[in-house]
C-alpha cells in the first residue's frame, strides 16, 4: 500500500461536520466493530488509507506511524529488527490498524508484566472536534511538556479525536520462551499465579482454562530454563501459536454467540461466585465469562471486588456495554468530551450513550 | 480577598494548621527552583480529607487561586506560591495506609517519600520502581503531579506507569477515584491524564502504587571514553543487541570530576565521558548479559571498561551518579539543572553545540544524561551575585531546550514545566494545541484557581514572548541545518 496522508481532507471533513452537527463514525479495519456500543452515526471517515511508517530507528526504541497502517507490516517491520510491541495488541483480524489499537486501547496476554496499550504511547498527531490537526507528546522516552493527551486516546474510542499518527516505545523480542502447563483448579491457578508475579520469575503471560494453568516464560535460554525448576512439575513446550489464538480471541472458548463479559479486576481475587464458564487471563486480572446471571448482579459482585465489567461480545439490547461510570465522573467525563469535541460528532455514542 | 477575612471562615480547620506570620511563610517561598521565590499569601497544612474538600470548596467560592504543595522538592518552580493565594501543603498527609502483597499494591498518602515506600515492601520482596534522585525527599503526591522518572525508566517507566488509582478533590471540594485496583478502569484513562498534570487538575489526597518483585540481582559496567560522542554509539549498540539495561547513565568530564571529588566513586577522572550500565533480573540473565556488554562496550571503543567487584562497590558507583547535582553545586555558588529529552542520535551534535554555546556565554556546563531514554540534564554552572549572570544562564538554559525541540526532543523530560520552562512551551506547541490544553483545564478548574499560571501559558504571555512555534524542519536555529 502506498504512503498517503490524509491529515488535510480529514480536517476538511471533520470541521465540516461540525458545523453542520453531523455526527461521524471514524473506522478503518473494521476489524473490532463489534466492540462498544453502536453510536448514532450518520458518515464515516475510513482512515485506511492513511498509512505508512514514518520513522523507526531500532536503536531509539521507537516507531511512528500513520493510523492506518496495518498492524501486520508494523508487527513484521519490527519482527525484522528483533523487536516487538510488547503489550500484544490483538489482531481480530488481518484488517487491524495501528489506530484502532491505540482507540481501543486493548492489550494481549503480556499486558500485567510489560504494560498496556497506553503505556507505550508516546505521542500522538490527532484531529479535534473542530477539525484542528494536534500534537502531543512525541518520539521520546520521557516527556512531560503539557497534558498527557496521547496517552488520553488510548481506549476513548474515537469519541475525542481521530488519531491521525502514534509514536509508540517498541521492546526487544525475549531470546526464547516456553509455557509451562500445569493440572490445577481455578482458586489454586490464582494462588499460584500471585506468588510467581511475587517473585523475579520471567513471566510473560498466564492463562487459566478448563483445569489447566498455562505459564508462559520469557527470556534468555537459561533464565527461563532455570525458572521451571523453581515453579515445580509440568510440561514444558513452545507454544506460540497457543497464546496467538488467546490475544485473538480464535481459540475455541470465544466461539460461541453467548454475551461474553471481560472482568477487570484485582489480579489476585479469589473465584467470583458467578455461574458459568470461565476462562482467566493476565494472571487473574482480566477474567472471560459466559455466565446465565443477570448482568446486574455480574456488576455489582465485580465493583463489590474493584473492578469493571464490560460486555465485551454479544451484549444483550438494553444492557450498557461499558460499566456504568458514577456520577460525578461520568461529569467530569463529559466536559473532557466537550472540551475535545465541543460539537459532539466524533463517535458519539460509542462509549457511553452520554459521551 | 482581605486575608483575615478569608482566615475567618476557614471554620474546620484547626489554627495550628494555618501559618500567616512571615517567619512561618518563609520556608514556603520557593520548591527546589530556588532562583524563583515568593512569599505566599497563607500557607494551610490540612490534616485530613475532609477539611481539604472544605478549604477547596471555600476557595472556590470566594475565587482564591491554590498551590498544592508536597515536598517542595520540584526542579521548575511548580509549587511557586502566589501572593494572592492559598498554599496548600500535603506534608501531613504521610501515612502508608494499606500493603496488599498478594495485588502488589501499595495504597499511600500523597506525603509520603517515595523511599518510604520501598523500605516499607521490601521485606516482602517488592519495591516501588521510578527513582528520582531526590527520593529520600520527594512525595509520591508531587512525583503524580510532576511524572517523576528516575535513572531506571528505560526498563520500569516512569510514575504514570506505575501507579494504579488516584484519590483526587476537585477544586469543587468534590472527591474523586480515579483508576483502580484492576489494570484498567472504565471511561477514558483519566490517570494518564491526570499524572503529570502538575497540580492544575485537582488535588491528590491518596496514592496507589504498583509494586514490582525485587530483581534477584543487580551488576553494574562501568566504561571509560575518550570522547562523549563515542560513549553515546556505545548506548546505541548495546540497546540494538536487544539488552534492556535497568538504568544506562552518562556523565562528563565535569560532572565525573566533580562526583569523584565529593563522594570518591572510584570514577576515572581523565575520561571524556564515562557510562553506568546496570543490569537487573533474574541471576543468570544478569550474568550472561553483563558479559555480553562488557564485549560491546570493548568493541565500542571504551578506553576501560570495569565491572563493579561488590555489592558495595556497586553502590559507590551509583553513589557518584546520585550526588552528581550537588557535587557539581560545590564548584560554583549557584547552578541551573536544565531537563531536556532529546531523540538518542542527536547526543553528540547536542553536546558540542552546548559546548560551543558554553563558551560564548562564558558559563561552565556539566552534562548528566539518562542516556538509555534520551534524557540530558546540562547543570549550568554561575553566581548569582554577580549582576546579570542569572539572567544570561537563563538565555543559555532556553536557548538548550529550544535546541532540544529542534532535535525532535522536548523541554522537559521528567522536571515539569512549572514556572521555569512556560516561555519555551511557546515554542513547544501551537496556539491550537495550547488552546487544546486550556479546554482540558477547563474541564477541570473553570475558574483557573488551581495553579495558576504554570505549566501553560495564555496565549498573550506566548505573544509577549515573541517566539514563534515552528514545524519540523523549519527550524529557528539556521546553525543547525547541518544536522
Amino acid at each position: 500500500m502506498n504512503d498517503t496522508d490524509l491529515t488535510k481532507p480529514f480536517c476538511e471533513q471533520i470541521r465540516d461536520a461540525a458545523e453542520k452537527q453531523t455526527p461521524l463514525s471514524i473506522t478503518a479495519g473494521g476489524s473490532k466493530d463489534f466492540y462498544g456500543r453502536p453510536g448514532r452515526t450518520e458518515q464515516h471517515i475510513d482512515t485506511t488509507a492513511h498509512c505508512g511508517v514514518l520513522g523507526y530507528e531500532p536503536s531509539e526504541l521507537v516507531i511512528q506511524a500513520r493510523s492506518g497502517t496495518p498492524l501486520r507490516d508494523i508487527e513484521k517491520l519490527l519482527a525484522d529488527n528483533g523487536q516487538m510491541l510488547a503489550f500484544e495488541p490483538p489482531h481480530f483480524s488481518e484488517t487491524t490498524t495501528l489506530g484502532g489499537v491505540i482507540a481501543t486501547g486493548l492489550s494481549g496476554p503480556r499486558r500485567p508484566w510489560r504494560g498496556a496499550a497506553r503505556d507505550f504511547v508516546l505521542g500522538a498527531g490527532i484531529i479535534n472536534g473542530k477539525g484542528e490537526a494536534l500534537r502531543f507528546g512525541g518520539q521520546v522516552m520521557k516527556n512531560v511538556a503539557g497534558y498527557d493527551v496521547s496517552r488520553l486516546m488510548a481506549g476513548s474510542l474515537g469519541t475525542l479525536g481521530l488519531i491521525t499518527e502514534v509514536s509508540l516505545k517498541v521492546l526487544p523480542r525475549p531470546a526464547s520462551e516456553y509455557t509451562l502447563k500445569q493440572v490445577c483448579d481455578q482458586a489454586e491457578a490464582i494462588r499460584r499465579f500471585a506468588d510467581w508475579s511475587s517473585r523475579a520469575i520471567p513471566v510473560s503471560a498466564a492463562c487459566w482454562h478448563d483445569d489447566h494453568l498455562y505459564l508462559r516464560l520469557s527470556g534468555d535460554e537459561n533464565s527461563t530454563r532455570h525458572a521451571q525448576h523453581q515453579l515445580g512439575d509440568g510440561l514444558l513446550e513452545t507454544l506460540p501459536d497457543w497464546w496467538n489464538s488467546i490475544r485473538d480471541q480464535q481459540h475455541p472458548f470465544f466461539n460461541r454467540l453467548d454475551p461474553l463479559w471481560r472482568l477487570s479486576i484485582p489480579p489476585a481475587t479469589p473465584p467470583l461466585a458467578l455461574d458459568g464458564d470461565w476462562f482467566i487471563d493476565w494472571g487473574g486480572a482480566q477474567r472471560w465469562l459466559y455466565s446465565p446471571e443477570k448482568p446486574e448482579q455480574v456488576r455489582c459482585l465485580v465493583a463489590s471486588v474493584g473492578g469493571h465489567a464490560t460486555l465485551f461480545r454479544n451484549a444483550p439490547e438494553n444492557v450498557e456495554v461499558f460499566h456504568p461510570l458514577p456520577a460525578p465522573l461520568l461529569k467530569l467525563q463529559q466536559r473532557i468530551k466537550h472540551a475535545m469535541d465541543p460539537a459532539g460528532i466524533l463517535n458519539p455514542g460509542r462509549l457511553y450513550p452520554e459521551l | 480577598m482581605d486575608r483575615d477575612d478569608f482566615i475567618a471562615g476557614l471554620h474546620d480547620l484547626p489554627a495550628h494548621c494555618i501559618l500567616k506570620d512571615e517567619a512561618e511563610l518563609r520556608p514556603y517561598e520557593c520548591d527546589g527552583l530556588s532562583a524563583y521565590r515568593k512569599l505566599p499569601w497563607l500557607v494551610l497544612l490540612p490534616e485530613t480529607v475532609e477539611q481539604v474538600q472544605s478549604i477547596l470548596r471555600y476557595c472556590h467560592t470566594h475565587k482564591v487561586p491554590v498551590v498544592a504543595r508536597g515536598a517542595g522538592t520540584g526542579l521548575s518552580g511548580g509549587a511557586l506560591p502566589l501572593d494572592n493565594g492559598v498554599l496548600l501543603s500535603l506534608a501531613k498527609f504521610n501515612s502508608i495506609l494499606d500493603i496488599d502483597t498478594a495485588n502488589r499494591l501499595a495504597r499511600v498518602q500523597p506525603g509520603v517519600r517515595n523511599l518510604a515506600i520501598t523500605e516499607a515492601v521490601a521485606g516482602h520482596g517488592l519495591y516501588y520502581a521510578p527513582d528520582p534522585s531526590s527520593q529520600i525527599a520527594c512525595s509520591i503526591g508531587g512525583n503524580v503531579a510532576e511524572n517523576a522518572g528516575g535513572v531506571h525508566c528505560l526498563k520500569y517507566g516512569l510514575t504514570v506507569h506505575n501507579i494504579a488509582e488516584l484519590k483526587l478533590i476537585t477544586i469543587e471540594g468534590e472527591l474523586l477515584t480515579i483508576g483502580s485496583h484492576a489494570l484498567d478502569s472504565a471511561g477514558y484513562d483519566l490517570l494518564a491524564l491526570l499524572t503529570g498534570s502538575e497540580g492544575l487538575l485537582g488535588v491528590i489526597v491518596e496514592v496507589t502504587v504498583r509494586l514490582l518483585p525485587a530483581p534477584e540481582q543487580a551488576q553494574v559496567v562501568l566504561a571509560a571514553f575518550d570522547s562523549v560522542a563515542t560513549a553515546g554509539q556505545a548506548v546505541a549498540d548495546i540497546i540494538s543487541k536487544g539488552i534492556l539495561p535497568a538504568g544506562l547513565e552518562l556523565m562528563d568530564t565535569l560532572a565525573v570530576r566533580a562526583a569523584e571529588d565529593f563522594v570518591h566513586a572510584g570514577y576515572p577522572v581523565d575520561a571524556a565521558a564515562i557510562l553506568l550500565c546496570e543490569l537487573d533480573g533474574e541471576r543468570h540473565c544478569v550474568e550472561s548479559q553483563i558479559e555480553q556488554v562488557t564485549r560491546l562496550l570493548q568493541e565500542s571503543g571504551a578506553t576501560e571498561v570495569r565491572r563493579a567487584r561488590d555489592e558495595a562497590e556497586r553502590l559507590r558507583f551509583w553513589a557518584g551518579r546520585k550526588a552528581a547535582f550537588p557535587a557539581v553545586g560545590r564548584l560554583s555558588p549557584d547552578y541551573y539543572c536544565m531537563d531536556g529529552t532529546i531523540p538518542r542520535q542527536h547526543l553528540g551534535k547536542v553536546l558540542s553545540t552546548i559546548a560551543r554555546w558554553s563558551e560564548e556565554y562564558g558559563l561552565r556546563v556539566a552534562n548528566v544524561f539518562h542516556a538509555g531514554d534520551g534524557n540530558l540534564h546540562p547543570l549550568i554552572l554561575y553566581d548569582a551575585n554577580k549582576d546579570g549572570e542569572l539572567e544570561r544562564t537563563e538565555e543559555f538554559g532556553g536557548r538548550i531546550l529550544e535546541l532540544c525541540i529542534a532535535v525532535g526532543g522536548t523541554i522537559t523530560g521528567e522536571h515539569g514545566v512549572g514556572m521555569e520552562k512556560i516561555n519555551q512551551m511557546c515554542v513547544q506547541f501551537n496556539e491550537a494545541e495550547l488552546q487544546q490544553f486550556h479546554a482540558i483545564k477547563h474541564a477541570f478548574d473553570a475558574d483557573s484557581l488551581l495553579n495558576p499560571g504554570k505549566a501553560v501559558p495564555t496565549l498573550a504571555r506566548c505573544a509577549e514572548f515573541g517566539r514563534m512555534h515552528v514545524h519540523h524542519g523549519e527550524l529557528p536555529f539556521p546553525e543547525l541545518e547541518r544536522f
